[in-house]
This record gives C-alpha cells, structure tokens and sequence, in this order.
C-alpha cells in the first residue's frame, strides 16, 4: 500500500490456535490513521478472533502485534484501551438497564472528592455525555433513559460516541450494521465516516460487502482464517469484492454446479428436483 | 451484478429522524417506574389493613415493634439487595449469621478474652466465608445458587458440629459476665428512649446501613459497577469493571452484615443456639425482591429491600396484634410476595409502554 508512516496497528504473520483448531493461519494486518480498514469474511472465517486479539482479549500463538511501531503482548482489554485501542462490539458493552450518561461514562467515570468520600460528579458526566452525543449528531431529549430503550442504531452511537471521546486512536467496530435496517445502518455508516474524518483509525468489521464498500479505504478479506485478499479501495469495485466475499473462486465453481446439476434434466420428476435443490443449498 | 447478491436486509421497522427521539417522561411516570413503587403500595395497604384491625397496632410502642422486627431482617436485606443488584444471591446468609455470632461467642469463650476480640475474630470469619464464597464464584464460574447452597449446608453442618465440640451442647455458653460485654450489647442490642418510645438500636444501625448503602450504589464509582457488573457482566469487563473484585467484595459486604447481625443475637441473648438461621436467608431475599430488585440482577434499590423488610415487620407483628393465628405469618408473607413480584412487574411494562 502508499502509505510510508507508521501503521497505528500492524499484525505479522499472526497465527491463533485454540488446541488443534486453527482459527487465523499467518494474518497480517496494517490499520493507518484516517482510513477505514474493513475486514471481511463468512462467519468462522475468523473476525472474531482477529477483533479479540486486537482489543487486546487474547494474544496470538505466534506471529507479532505491533502499536505504533512497536511490539505489544497485552493481556487485558484495559491496557488496549490505555494504547487509544477502543473496541465496540456486537453487544456493544453496554448495560441495557442503565441510563445512558451512566453507560457511556462506565468504567471511566469522573469523581470529585477524596479518599471514602469520593463520589461522581454526577452534573458534570451527564452534562458531557449530553454533549457528545449532540456533537456527533445524536439528540437524546432523557439522558436518563435506560439504553435499553433506545432502538440498535441509536446503541451503536453511544457506543462509538464514547470510545471516540475517552481518546481512542483507533476505533474497532464489530459486525456494527449487522443487526440493523437500512436506515439505521446509514447513520451507523455516517458515523463509521465522521471517526475517520476525526482522524481515528478505524477497523470496521463486516459481512456486508456493500456497508464495506461505502465507507472502506482498504479491504482485507479472511477465509478459513487465512488472508484471501488485501487490496485498496482503487484496485476493487464493489462487485469485485462482493465476489471475493461470497466465496470468489468457490462462488464460480458453485455456479458451475448449480447450473450443471439442475438445468439440463427437464424431464425428472419433481421429486428429484427437490432433492438436487437440496443438496444444491447444502454445499452453499 | 452487484444489485443481485445485496443480502436481504429485514425491512426497517420504523423511519429514521423519528427514532432517534426518546420520549420525555413526566414526573409522575418517572415515579411509576421507580423499582420500589410497588413494594410502596404494598407497605401502604398492609400498614392500613392492622391499623384497622388490630387496635394495639396503632401505637408509637407497636410501631418500635414493627420497626425491630424489620430491622432483624432488613439489616441483612442490605447486603443481599446489593448482592442481589449485582446479579448473585446467597442462600448461606442466614446460617452466616450464627456462624459469626458462634465464632464469636465461643473464641472469647474458649480463650476467656475480652467478648470485643471475640467479636474481631467472628468479624474476620465472617469476612473470609463471603470471600469464599465470591472467590470460588469467579473462579468457578458456577451459579451462586450452587456455590452458597454448599457454603449453606457447609456452615449449617460446622455450626452444630463446632459448638458441640466446644460446649458440649448445643448452645454457647452464657458470656454475659465477661469482659466487654456491656459495652458490646451497648452498641450491637440496646434500647434507647426516641420521644418516650423505647427502640432498639438495631433499628438506627439499620436506617444508618440503608442510608449509606443507597449513598454508594447511587454516587459512587463502586455502585456504578454493581449495577453494571449485575445488568451485563461481560459488557462490564469489556469497559474495564473489575467484574471478579466487584462480585467478591459484594460477598465480603454480605458477610458483614452477617457479623453485624450476629453480634445483635449474641449480645441480646448472651448465648446462641447452633442450629438455628435456616430459612432466614430466603426471607432476605423475599425482603430485596418485594422491594423491587431482579432475581436476574441489575435492577433495584436498598431502599426498596428496606420497605420490604418493613412490610416483613409489619406482618410479623401486626398478625400477632390481631390476635391471629401466629403459624399464618409465612403465609402472608409468602402471599406478599407474589403479589409484590407481580404488581411490580406489572407496573414497570405499564409505565414502559406509555
């Protein structure tokens, strides 16, 4: 790729074995400032452990996970979090019974006082959250309402709101768009745009080749835990990396199947094309 | 091409812009979704329901009464309401509190040392069983339903076992002549006159404990993460809650309280039979779930456990008051409970929905 600077995140040649299940074969990675690096792959293609080492849950086998440059071997998300190495995840880390300024500040609140009288400073952590949720574009009338009652999209905001203001550098999002309608997935999207706009690096996470395409400078996309492709966004139209996605070269050979197998037997009974059928959705 | 392999995206349930609001809540709904609004209502008929019946019920000594009764389980209701908050429950609550009150009694007894070292050492036993118990919780991962059921049966075993090696009986002996002793009943089981009605002192400890408990689960960092750590523990750790430190420390305040309590049963009777406590552990609980806190954790008050160990009180004493059958008490406590569960249940989705 064109950049020359320091890549805020590097993997090198990371493998992650859990006993004899191998779930990333040799995975390199660079996540850069200002630009959203989307990784793609089917489910159990290994995203999960690839976020989990990044966020600093687990380390890898072997191979290298460099910050900045320089080889880190963390053991808690804690210290991801102290590198600016901010995560928000599928279930978001957030408690649905809690208000909303209580959850954004959780882990990390402000506190007047001293010693067996500290306490929060309750005025000021709703006040800020307040305004970080304005400031990024989201207008919450009760910041006491439980997060639980705020719809997925909504929950995403919060979550990035809160890694961008606690100084994340870079900005991990898992699966963010999965479980969201079109709507709500264009404002997920508009705030994937306004982090890297910020200046944060982003890693977004996918399945969703199109979500990707939208916002993403470059793609990586695993398979079976490998590498199977790693390109810029000028070398790949969506459609190119649609295709990769869905399986690329085993799209193809399915295709072959499916068209092979089904079209020329006209004159079977129906009984026999429901089972081809069947077997055809199988091997999907 | 492209068009053709878009994954079918659920259809979005409702429009954009609109969503992004929250409705406002007015002051009055914002009452309503209070987790102890029912456990008030509650508080409220039962009060109303012995005032008329039981006349001896209406006076300032009746009320003293009521409010010692509460406190026996109520001071405990404190720690099990934020245990509870933070997503565990322990069944060995109740034969806790003997198992502090024995240590206590017998090390000062056995060793013939002042009753108040006694009360440090059942204070230190206390304490290492509730962080027995939160250490072999996170550790395990096992339910607290199992892992206190056997500290329950452990402790309920040692106890009688103990006290039988130690005394011979079943009881402790009388330490009532014993160095320290009147000072120790002074602060753990005295009476003190409040506008010419004699109360115990068990019922101060108790407002004081409710009152500093709702100060740290509302304004402190720590309250912050029982709640967090009882709603959604792994959100928690993801965002840097100590989960494992959070659920051990709220198992070692259980424990306190369990000394505390402990203390008032030795001190107010001077000796301390070994196989009493069981069954008391699921009136803490009933206490803390009539006032509003969720079986599944995240959700409720102290204040809300302390009107239901009132309730618990109030039905204790009220029922003898009225000259009733005494045996009916559970039953009416039980019958409380059910409908506090319910109305309470209740009340929340109606105040949601609107």
């Amino acid at each position: 790729m064109g950049d020359d600077d320091t890549p805020l995140l590097e993997l090198r040649g990371v493998h992650r074995h859990f006993g004899n299940i191998r779930a990333l074969t040799g995975v390199d990675l660079r996540v850069h400032a200002r630009r959203v690096t989307c990784v793609l792959g089917d489910n159990g293609a290994g995203k999960s452990t690839l976020i989990k080492i990044l966020s600093g849950l687990y380390g890898p086998t072997t191979g290298e996970y460099l910050v900045d440059g320089e080889p880190v071997a963390f053991t808690s998300p804690r210290q991801a979090l102290d590198r600016g190495i901010a995560t928000v995840y599928q279930d978001l880390a957030l408690v649905p019974l809690m208000p909303v300024w209580r959850n954004f500040f959780l882990g990390s609140e402000l506190r007047r006082g001293r010693g067996p009288l500290s306490r929060l400073d309750v005025a000021r952590m709703r006040s800020i959250a307040d305004t970080e949720l304005r400031k990024i574009g989201i207008d919450l009338p009760d910041i006491d309402a439980p997060v639980g009652r705020l719809s997925g999209g909504q929950r995403q905001v919060v979550a990035i709101a809160r890694a961008i203001h606690f100084g994340a550098r870079v900005l991990i999002l898992d699966e963010p768009t999965a479980a969201l309608g079109v709507k709500q997935s264009g404002v997920v999207l508009k705030y994937v745009n306004a982090a890297r706009e910020a200046g944060l690096g982003v890693v977004f996470i996918t399945h969703n080749p199109h979500h990707a395409h939208l916002v993403g400078d470059h793609f990586t996309v695993l398979e079976l835990g490998a590498v199977e492709l790693d390109e810029p966004r000028e070398n790949l139209s969506p459609e190119a990396l649609a295709h990769h996605m869905a399986g690329g070269a085993e799209l193809d050979a399915l295709q072959h199947e499916l068209q092979g197998g089904t079209l020329p037997q006209p004159l079977s009974s129906p009984y026999d094309e429901r089972e081809s059928g069947t077997k055809a959705s199988h091997d999907q | 091409m492209g068009s053709t392999v878009v994954p079918k995206v659920p259809p979005a349930a409702e429009g954009g812009e609109k969503t992004l609001r929250v409705g406002r809540r007015g002051p009055l709904r914002r009452f309503l979704t209070r987790p102890e609004v029912g456990s008030l209502l509650g508080a409220v008929v039962v009060f109303v329901v012995f005032f008329t019946v039981a006349e001896p019920f209406r006076t300032g000594s009746a009320m003293a009464t009521v409010l010692y009764a509460g406190s026996t389980i109520g001071i405990m209701a404190v720690g099990v309401a934020l245990l509870m908050i933070g997503g565990e429950f322990d069944l060995s609550a109740g034969v806790a509190v003997i198992t502090s009150a024995l240590s206590a009694s017998m090390f000062a007894w056995w060793f013939s040392l002042n009753v108040w070292v006694g009360a440090l050492f059942a204070l230190a036993v206390s304490l290492a069983a509730g962080f027995l118990n939160g250490w072999i919780l996170t550790r395990t991962k096992l339910p607290s339903f199992l892992v206190t059921l056997s500290m329950f049966l452990m402790l309920q075993g040692v106890n009688i076992a103990v006290t039988r090696l130690v005394t011979g009986g079943v009881s402790t002996r009388d330490i009532s002549d014993m160095d320290g002793f009147e000072s120790a009943r002074a602060v753990f089981a005295s009476t003190i006159s409040v506008g010419g009605v004699s109360v115990r002192i068990t019922v101060l400890w108790w407002l004081l404990f409710v009152a500093l408990a709702t100060w740290v689960l509302v304004r402190t960092r720590v309250g912050n993460w029982i709640y967090a750590v009882g709603g959604d523990a792994e959100s928690a750790r993801a965002v840097g809650v100590p989960v494992a430190g959070v659920k051990i420390g709220l198992f070692m305040t259980v424990g306190f309280f369990a000394w505390f309590c402990g203390m008032h049963l030795l001190f107010a009777f001077n000796t301390v039979q070994s196989g009493e406590g069981v069954g008391n552990e699921l009136l803490y609980i009933m206490a803390a779930v009539v006032g509003g806190c969720l079986l599944t954790g995240g959700y409720g008050t102290v204040i809300g456990a302390a009107i239901g160990a009132f309730i618990y009180g109030m039905t204790r004493q009220g029922i003898v008051y009225a000259g009733w059958d005494n045996n009916l008490v559970m039953f009416f406590v039980g019958a409380m409970l059910l409908a506090a569960v319910v109305i309470n249940g209740w009340v929340r989705t109606q105040a949601d929905r609107r």
